[in-house]
């Protein structure tokens, strides 16, 4: 040991031989492992509504690599047990892992027999200490969910739930760019809870088409083919995927005005 | 000598089969005092002797509450059903915590099971030497599942375990089918006059009297003087009622006894 006042305590160098200066030099440019920092394939907006007797939800089918429309095929509406879909976007791994999370759940609550199924409420729940827990951890599943379904009062469900562990709950729900161009078209057939019971199936059905031409045409991150899901408290869960949007006009815009910098005040 | 060279563990057959271990372990539910449960549609009801070990010191715990919704009571070895009851307390919060709903009844009955059973085939472990009774109100109804160290668990609409309990089997089994449309208190003087089948030489008091009810607004434990008004309305109908056809039983439960013994 070292007796010196300045290297007291130290390793002998006699004894032990010089210091390896590399190892307190060591670049720190090779992590031993790297959390999330960025989301790298992403789904885009998930949108939603409640009506009388249930819930309308769609999200497209895009996988976005950035900006290259890089899969086709991706189904971001996830079912669960016979009552509830969970819609998502963001990261599709971490879709994944959450599908393969809540499969998981699914069969596990079987082993003890079918008359206790996960309601929406549950899943939300769970999926809400999945997410913060992960978020707790630093290194969150990068993704926003809505939780869409028939709860343990046998009453509509939808609820939000985000990688920070957000949750709340609306009349009308969306992810990503829908929470600023479907929200407003949506809130005009449901604004608030007590509307809700006033909004035919076919009304949402059509707000939500609306809402994903709108989403087509302004959101850069969107493709025109996705999947719609119809939750109804009486006749349960109905698909219907590889929709398109229709009737959209491309047209030359010429009395549109008021972009960029001709804007007039 | 005869010896028994298959009890030495609790993982080791013997050439016919069986598990000496377990058995072993579900004679000690035998020892303890007895404990009946039985269930109408919309509540279950555990009704239980409390023994002390000498008049100076206080009564032994029977039933203990897990949940809002969910109790057990125990006959055998007391310190294992407080592990059982710990482990259970721990996986009802669990369900609690990450799905907002109490857990099922099923479940629950299912969990201890399968803990039982991984102590009838490691080397080193013993059975649990308790039995219980689980109660509980869910989503689907009032249930009562028995518990055994052996790893079975099975629903009934009434049963009994512990000291003398066929006594009080042979009494559920001949009035079960009344007891679904009883409501709550009626379902409680069925528990209570189950249990005195079980009696020999003492009677059913405030102090050695245990009682809960579970259903759609929770769980209720009766002890002490708060079990008196059920232990009272059983004594009125016995002297009020002679006649009673139900009340008849007291010939039988000299019999039963006798054959108890």
């Amino acid at each position: 040991m070292e007796h010196d006042p300045f290297k007291w305590g130290r390793p002998d160098n006699a004894t032990y031989g010089d210091y390896d200066y590399r190892i307190s030099n060591a670049k720190n440019t090779e992590f031993p492992s790297m959390h999330t920092q960025q989301p790298i394939v992403t789904g885009t907006s998930v949108i939603a509504i409640k009506y009388k007797n249930g819930i309308v939800m769609a999200a497209d089918n895009l996988g976005s690599y950035g900006s290259l429309a890089r899969f086709s095929n991706i189904e971001r509406l996830i079912p669960v047990g016979k009552d509830t879909v969970v819609g998502i976007s963001g990261d599709i791994s971490d879709l994944q892992y959450i599908e393969r999370a809540l499969d998981e759940l699914e069969v596990e609550n079987d082993y003890d027999g079918a008359s206790h199924p996960f309601k929406a409420n549950h899943i939300h729940e769970y999926l809400n200490k999945l997410l913060y827990q992960r978020r707790s951890k630093l290194n969150p599943l990068w993704n926003a969910v809505v939780v869409a379904g028939i709860n343990s009062d046998n009453e509509p469900f939808l609820a939000h739930n985000d990688l920070l562990g957000v949750q709340f709950s609306s009349p009308t729900l969306a992810t990503g760019f829908g929470a600023h161009l479907a929200i407003p078209l949506l809130r005009k057939v449901a604004d608030k809870e007590e509307d809700v019971a006033h909004v035919t199936k076919e009304q949402a059905r059509e707000a939500i088409l609306q809402s994903m031409k709108v989403l087509f045409y302004r959101d850069a991150r969107s493709s025109n083919r996705f999947s719609l899901v119809t939750i109804d408290k009486d006749t349960g869960i109905s698909f219907e995927k590889d929709l398109k949007v229709e009737n959209m006009s491309w047209k030359y815009a010429e009395t549109i005005k008021g972009y960029g910098n001709l804007q007039k005040f | 000598m005869f010896r028994n060279n298959y009890d030495s563990d609790a993982v080791t057959f013997s050439p016919t089969g069986r598990l000496f271990q377990v058995e072993y372990a579900l004679e000690a539910i035998k020892q303890g005092s007895a404990a009946v449960g039985l269930t109408s549609k919309n509540n279950a009801v555990l009704v239980a002797l409390k023994r002390n070990a000498e008049d100076l010191g206080s009564y032994h715990k029977k039933v203990i509450k897990i949940d809002d919704h969910l109790a057990i009571v125990l006959a055998g070895l007391a310190p294992d059903a407080r592990v059982l009851s710990n482990f259970l307390r721990t996986k009802a919060m669990e369900s609690k915590m990450l799905f907002n709903r109490p857990i099922s009844i099923q479940k629950a009955a299912n969990l201890l099971a399968d803990k039982a059973q991984q102590n009838t085939q490691s080397y080193g472990s013993r059975p649990y030497g308790v039995g219980l009774l689980i109660i509980g109100y869910d989503e689907s109804g009032s249930h009562l599942f028995e518990f055994q160290p052996s790893g079975n668990v099975l629903k009934y609409k009434a049963n009994a375990i512990g000291a003398r309990s066929q006594g009080a089997k042979t009494f559920l089994e001949k009035n079960f089918e009344s007891f679904d449309d009883l409501n709550d208190a009626e379902l409680i003087k069925n528990g209570v006059e189950a249990l005195r089948q079980t009696l020999k030489d003492s009677e059913l008091s405030t102090s050695n009297t245990t009682i809960a009810i579970v259903g759609k607004d929770g769980l209720k434990i009766y002890e002490d003087e708060d079990v008196e008004p059920f232990l009272e309305q059983v004594t009125v109908e016995e002297e009020g009622g002679d006649d009673d056809a139900q009340d008849g039983s007291g010939d039988e439960r000299m019999e039963e006894d006798g054959a108890a013994q």
